[in-house]
């Protein structure tokens, strides 16, 4: 039976109300399977039951509750797939040959936000590049503005929602543990990376020359001027051969035209133009 | 694209019945592993089952172990979609046969998300 109407609105608005994080129509199904779990925990047939039982009552803990499992973090590991693939099977190999004589590698995810990204290529290079960890040293940086998400990324902890999106389940049992409810990555994949803050709008501290720029899905925050300003400093800490991947909805396109767009498969990313 | 949904719970069929529906998947649906068996042989081939681990009759994980040893590994993908959440478990699951394996309670996106690591790739 689908959630009734009006118990979706009140949960949505408990939700808003609390959080400030606005749940869509398309979320519907989010609700009802993240309160199914919780409902019958509680003895009610339904989250329709859970949730007319709330609006009766003042917020309480069960109200809490409700509110923690609709705010989870959306974001994915492995997010959008296609650009992990082409990093694993065609980028990594090239600068392995590229940087044979240095033996460093240097990448950067410049807005980490909980740190799934980051995580997601340690992993990638963990599980996929043994080589790496014999003689090679590999600089995997993760910024971000928040400090909670910098504490959470650090920590390496993630909710059962979380591992379930993105990871394919061989990373999940290779690389994580449980810790409670909570799941949390490896030591051996904690310690390669790096976590620091950064307000991408503000000053931006001495990094390494990067190989890899990962500024995906944040972009689209800022205003145009803003975009041209970050994309500049882009360049400024990218090797000149270097390369910045962006989110499925962001380009370079109007904004800063020194960057020359690739497209390999459905993953595209973008380069330095050598005229620039 | 054909699915087949293996869950004891008919709300949860249901559930998982809708969501597949706005994916723009055709789908069967068993109550048991027995069942699922059956409706694999009568209505068959299927893309891929989504295979819930707790069950009477006959359970998701020797169901799991009965398909992969009558039919070609590549007839059709396994996910199981299960509250069973310890790590022992689930390498199990995919000891047994599984290729993916989902975490009750779980999202529209995560679905999506594990299918595309299939190489289904689903909806918009």
């Amino acid at each position: 039976m689908p959630l009734n109407r009006i118990e979706f609105d009140y949960l949505r608005n408990l939700v808003r109300e609390r959080s400030a994080i606005v749940l869509d129509d398309s979320k519907e199904y989010l609700v009802e399977m993240r309160l199914m779990s919780l409902a019958r925990l509680e003895g009610y047939d339904s989250v329709d039951e859970l949730s007319r039982n709330l609006r009766g009552k003042p917020y309480g803990a069960l109200h809490a509750q409700v509110v923690d499992a609709m705010t989870t973090n959306e974001t994915s590991f492995f997010r959008d797939l296609h650009p992990f693939e082409t990093f694993k099977r065609e980028l990594v190999p090239e600068i392995l040959k590229r940087n044979e004589a240095s033996r460093t590698i240097n990448i950067w995810c410049a807005a980490c936000s909980s740190g799934q990204e980051p995580y997601t290529l340690a992993m990638l290079l963990h599980d996929g590049f043994p080589q790496l960890r014999s003689g090679w040293r590999v600089n995997l940086l993760g910024g971000d503005l928040s400090q909670e998400m910098l504490r959470r990324a650090r920590q390496g902890l993630f909710s059962q929602l979380e591992v379930n999106r993105g990871l394919p389940a061989p990373l999940l049992v290779k690389y994580f543990q449980k810790d409670g409810a909570s799941w949390q990555v490896k030591e051996e994949v904690r310690a390669m990376i790096q976590f620091h803050e950064l307000n991408l709008a503000g000053a931006w501290p001495h990094l390494p020359s990067m190989d890899f720029v990962f500024l995906r899905n944040v972009l689209i925050y800022f205003d145009i001027e803003m975009k041209r300003q970050i994309l500049r400093k882009v360049r400024g800490v990218l090797k000149p051969d270097g390369l910045l991947f962006l989110g499925g909805a962001e380009t370079t396109l109007n904004i800063d035209e020194s960057w020359e767009r690739v497209q390999s498969g459905k993953t595209v990313y973008y380069r330095i133009r050598r005229d620039a | 694209m054909k699915a087949l949904i293996i869950d004891d719970s008919s709300s949860m069929r249901m559930l998982l019945g809708r969501i597949l529906d706005d994916l723009g998947v055709q789908h069967a649906q068993a109550g048991d592993g027995r069942e699922a068996l059956q409706v694999l042989e009568n209505d068959g081939p299927f893309d891929f089952a989504l295979v819930d681990w707790q069950m009477p009759v006959m359970d998701g994980l020797e169901f799991v172990r009965a398909v992969r040893e009558h039919l070609p590994r590549e007839a059709i993908q396994l996910v199981m979609v299960t509250s069973v959440n310890q790590i022992e478990s689930i390498v199990e699951a995919l000891g047994a046969g599984a290729d993916e394996y989902i975490m009750k309670p779980f999202t529209k996106d995560a679905l999506q998300e594990k299918l595309a690591l299939l190489g289904i790739e689903l909806g918009p």
